[in-house]
């Protein structure tokens, strides 16, 4: 989730009145905002990545000034016609096709605003844009820019400008080439995607990097022409409406553009509200509430909606909203969660637990009783530990996307686990008895439950295992008989193959001498390992 | 404590020792004397000293015994005596050396200690007994006397020793000083008075054998008392792992909730794990960096199904929801990953209900998996608990008044609930805890109502789910106060079986 800092004078300034620490505090909280800590002068906040809109200063103050009651109702966001265009070449369609824009004038930056722009870019490109590929965003200094601006897309060899705080101009190569954080957007493209302006300067190559010249905004900026260009335009147009409506909180004037493509004309941006039905019962039920139409109006206006007629006018902001169930949660974080009574209601339901947990339990029983220690391990393992250590060829599922050589296939046997541990533990006391019952993983992606159980100790032979297993077995009354077999872990003729109603359910014998060897062990180990899928 | 009961608690060893504590005051002289073994007596000193019959301290003294040639000298006698011995009339040094088997260093230190004595005086080629040396050859000298006597300890030397001490030192191998440690025993008071009382040897009981039962040989007899305030070697039995511990626990509070347990693959499709919770295929946690995905293998996905959850993606189907607008790809769901969170299972559930099953009540505890290098809190593996219920007049009263109950069960008192978010939930709630010892509120999991697009697919109906998760690691670090995560999947068997027993 993405941290903020927040100028908490600024804020209380924004809501409009001062608010105790614990009202603070908790208001922050109650509003659905992580608040991470509180200074005299910072506050800091997790938003929740359905609320890109809260992601600025202003849209948090916006959000918290209603909820805190000093401020009502949807916001009317005024905007004026600049009549510029911007034109839509459809030599985009290939590697960024959209883009969604706006003017806003009359700002009065200081060097924090510049800031906060900046940091308003960035956490929305990180969250709402995906690290950009969604969403990039570029604000300009409009005073530098002659319209109208064109998008489109050009061999990259035919791009050429000076980035953004650097000495000299560039190819699109070249600034791929040393700006490395998104330019795996880029590459393999054919053609690159640029804002140019009338005096064919260039604004910018989205989603890397805008000009030095024309696209870098200052404490003198007053006028800002800003774009957001990717692959879906409802999706740009409403992080454009984020952007214009903290600018315009910040005393800003929003002013529209054409946006001229090949077939259609469009307006940018809309702050028109999108409009949605709401069930009054619908509410009441899923919240176990009463409340009349008035109630959910009023409840409705502290989280800056407006309602008439059974309708809910969204704010052009929002970007959350897809069914009324969103609604009906922000009415349940308006009345607050605090205020709602839990109960459990009376209805009967019969308890069960799962037959093979139950299964796993006996077993459990049954050699705790025997001085076993259960173990837990991970199911992610090497093939060093699986295969090699083991001198044992076994066959296993790899990972597509570990981030360890240590870490990268899944177990196909539990016993390597087993003899992990007793590597683990030979600075502790002998003998060793040990266990575990967990799933493996077979390449038919099956995830048998298996049962390892081994004894480390001076003394141990084939006998002792075999009494658990028999033991074991005969209190599960299970018949079972063992056949020899060659197992390259075991030594020869000590190991052999466990079998059940014909089927062969697991191994049991001595650990071959090189095997404890490569585990770097010393004591004589014996072992065996069940199938508890089959049989029982 | 009467003396009478004190005898009664005398140990067979105790009892041995004690005739001997009368003369011995040291460890040495008592296993000299007692004829048992160096730890058998001293455990039954140790055992007599807890019981204040007496005192030991520990003392080092200085002793002087015999070194190599003082051993052979102590039999042979001293070269210079031989010496003398082997003089007659004209007797030439060549006459000694035939006569005697003294080497050359011995014979001259022979000569000069004699000569220093007076005892002989040389006219060459003749050595001569002095008067002197005749009633050297009477007696025993202050050396002879000395290395007979020996071991000696430094301290404890006459000033005859002294003069024979520092005339021997001086030769070769001879004598040497040792550090030696001693026990030196003090009886107390008590230990005075007991030993002038009769102490049983024989008519007493230590341990009950069969034998003595089946010949009824404790009639009549005391039995031996034991100390039994006395620490004892500690032993351990087998044990259940910390974790799993834990685990049944909780599953215990969910059956007595009245839920089912239910139990699924750790491996299954994008379809399940994602998709079906209405997860967007371009959500960060579908990122490679997130979720471990499975080489070369791709699953199968319910066609039916695949299609619904495909139109909720696109454009919200039938659900009331505008969808995410996008274009659903059937190949990203078809990848096999590590499950990333038990809510597969609830979404699982669902799609098999009927509505002959309801209301119900499911629950399960498992392994999940998320893309994660391993460090103190953080892990690639772990445990997440979940709950679902299922119920057409469900609401989120409800849903906190089971978080509350479970809470509570789990031995949290004091819960408040406060907003949060997940993808598939709407409400969502995070329940938090006071922990009056550590004086802060703690996050407790996530909970909330599953969304339209979720369970409409799945169940064909769109009614309430109520869903609640948590993961298990922390509770049972701060439970066993174990501060790096790592260490609960160490399975070092000695903390496993000293670690105290869940709660």
């Amino acid at each position: 989730m993405p941290t903020i800092t927040l100028n908490r004078k600024s804020i209380e300034k924004l809501i409009g009145k001062k608010l105790s620490l614990d009202k603070l505090k908790n208001s922050i909280e109650m509003l659905g905002t992580d608040l991470s800590s509180i200074t005299e002068n910072e506050i800091i906040v997790e938003v929740f990545p359905n609320r890109p809109d809260m992601l600025s200063e202003q849209g948090f103050a916006r959000a918290l000034s209603s909820f805190v009651g000093s401020r009502k109702s949807l916001k009317d966001y005024k905007v004026k016609d600049s009549k510029q265009k911007v034109i839509i070449d459809s030599s985009v369609n290939e590697v960024r096709p959209f883009t969604a824009c706006a003017i806003v004038k009359n700002l009065k930056f200081d060097n924090e605003k510049v800031k906060e722009v900046i940091n308003i870019q960035e956490k929305l490109h990180i969250t709402y844009g995906r690290n950009r590929k969604k969403v990039a965003i570029g604000v300009y200094p409009f005073e530098k820019i002659k319209t109208p601006i064109k998008y489109l897309a050009k061999k990259p060899s035919e791009i050429k400008f000076q980035p953004l705080e650097s000495s000299k101009e560039m190819t699109a190569p070249q600034i791929l080439q040393k700006y490395r954080d998104y330019a795996h957007l880029l590459e393999n493209q054919n053609k690159f995607p640029i804002f140019i302006d009338a005096n064919n300067k260039i604004l910018s190559m989205p989603p890397i990097i805008n000009s030095h010249i024309t696209g870098k905004i200052t404490e003198k900026t007053k006028d800002v022409f800003i774009e957001c260009s990717g692959f879906d335009f409802r999706v740009l147009s409403k992080c454009l409406n984020i952007i214009v409506t903290s600018l315009a909180d910040m005393g800003g004037e929003i002013y529209s553009m054409d946006l001229i493509y090949k077939n259609k004309k469009i307006k940018s941006p809309n702050l028109e509200s999108e409009k949605i039905r709401l069930d009054l019962n619908y509410v009441n039920k899923l919240l176990g509430l009463f409340l009349t139409e008035i109630q959910i109006k009023n409840l409705l206006e502290k989280m800056n909606y407006t309602y008439k007629d059974k309708t809910v006018y969204i704010p052009c902001y929002r970007t959350d909203i897809l069914h009324q169930i969103d609604i009906v949660e922000d009415i349940a974080i308006a009345y607050g969660y605090k205020n709602f009574k839990p109960q459990i209601p009376p209805i009967a339901t019969i308890a069960s637990q799962n037959k093979e947990e139950l299964l796993h339990e006996k077993i459990l029983q049954i050699l705790i009783g025997f001085n076993f220690v259960q173990c837990n391990t991970f199911h992610i393992t090497n093939k060093e530990n699986l295969c090699n250590k083991m001198n044992h060829n076994a066959k296993f599922v790899e990972l597509k996307n570990a981030l360890t050589q240590e870490y990268n296939i899944l177990r196909s046997w539990l016993l390597p686990s087993l003899i992990e541990v007793l590597s683990k533990n030979k600075h502790n006391e002998y003998p060793q008895k040990i266990f575990e019952i967990a799933k493996v993983f077979t390449q038919d992606l099956e995830e048998p439950f298996k049962l390892s159980a081994l004894i480390c100790s001076k003394e141990t032979d084939f006998t002792e295992i075999k009494q658990i297993l028999d033991s074991l077995l005969l209190l599960l009354d299970i018949q079972y008989k063992i056949e020899p077999i060659e197992h390259s872990s075991f030594i020869l003729g000590r190991v052999g193959k466990i079998i059940s109603n014909n089927k062969e359910i697991g191994f049991i014998g001595e650990i071959y001498p090189s095997v404890i060897s490569s585990w770097d062990l010393k004591m004589p180990i014996v072992a065996f390992e069940i199938d508890l899928t089959k049989d029982f | 404590m009467e003396l009478k009961t004190l005898i009664q608690t005398l140990h067979p060893l105790e009892r041995q020792v004690l005739p001997f504590l009368k003369e011995s005051k040291t460890l040495t002289s008592l296993i000299q004397k007692s004829n048992l073994k160096e730890v058998e007596v001293m455990r039954a000193l140790q055992w007599l000293e807890n019981k204040e019959i007496l005192k030991l301290t520990k003392k080092t003294t200085e002793i002087i015994s015999w070194d190599k040639n003082g051993e052979i000298y102590l039999k042979k006698g001293l070269p210079e005596k031989i010496f003398l011995n082997s003089i007659n009339h004209k007797t030439t040094l060549k006459d000694i050396k035939e006569k005697t088997d003294l080497s050359e260093e011995e014979i001259n230190i022979s000569l000069g200690i004699l000569r220093k004595k007076l005892a002989i005086t040389i006219e060459p080629p003749y050595i001569i007994i002095t008067g002197e040396g005749k009633k050297l050859l009477e007696k025993e000298t202050l050396e002879e006397k000395f290395l007979k006597k020996l071991p000696l300890q430094t301290s404890q030397l006459t000033p005859e020793d002294k003069y024979a001490y520092e005339e021997l030192k001086k030769r070769k191998q001879i004598i040497k000083t040792e550090l030696k440690k001693e026990r030196e025993i003090t009886l107390t008071k008590l230990g005075e008075k007991l030993i002038k009382e009769k102490i049983e040897t024989k008519n007493i009981i230590d341990k009950l054998t069969p034998e003595i039962i089946r010949t009824s040989a404790w009639k009549n007899k005391d039995f031996r008392r034991y100390d039994i305030k006395i620490n004892v070697p500690r032993v351990y039995p087998g044990k259940q792992h910390i974790i799993n511990q834990a685990i049944s626990y909780i599953k215990r509070i969910w059956l007595d909730l009245g839920f089912k347990e239910t139990t699924g693959n750790l491996l299954d499709t994008s379809f399940w794990n994602f998709d079906a919770l209405f997860t967007p295929q371009d959500h960060p946690a579908r990122d490679l960096q997130d979720t471990f995905y499975i080489k070369d293998y791709k699953g199968k996905i319910p066609k039916e199904l695949a299609l619904k959850i495909r139109k909720t993606h696109e454009d919200g189907y039938n659900t009331g929801s505008k969808g995410w607008q996008y274009k659903w790809d059937e190949e990203k769901a078809k990848e096999f990953v590590l499950r990333t969170h038990t809510t597969i299972l609830s979404a699982k559930t669902i799609s098999k209900l009927k509505q002959t099953d309801l209301p119900a009540k499911f629950f399960t505890v498992g392994k999940v998996f998320r893309n994660e290098t391993i460090d103190w809190k953080h892990s690639f593996e772990f445990y997440q608990v979940e709950g679902i219920v299922v119920d057409e007049n469900a609401n989120f009263q409800h849903l906190l008044g089971y978080l509350k109950e479970y809470y509570s069960k789990l031995g949290f008192e004091k819960i408040r609930f406060r907003p949060a978010y997940f993808p598939y939930t709407e409400m969502s709630v995070e329940p938090i805890a006071y922990i009056p010892e550590k004086k802060e509120w703690i996050e407790l999991g996530g909970a909330g109502i599953f969304r339209p697009e979720v369970v409409k697919p799945l169940l064909g109906r769109d009614i309430p789910v109520l869903a609640w998760g948590q993961g298990l690691e922390r509770g049972i670090m701060d439970y066993y106060k174990i501060k790096d995560l790592r260490q609960l999947y160490n399975n070092d068997i000695k903390l496993l079986k000293e670690i105290k027993i869940w709660k």
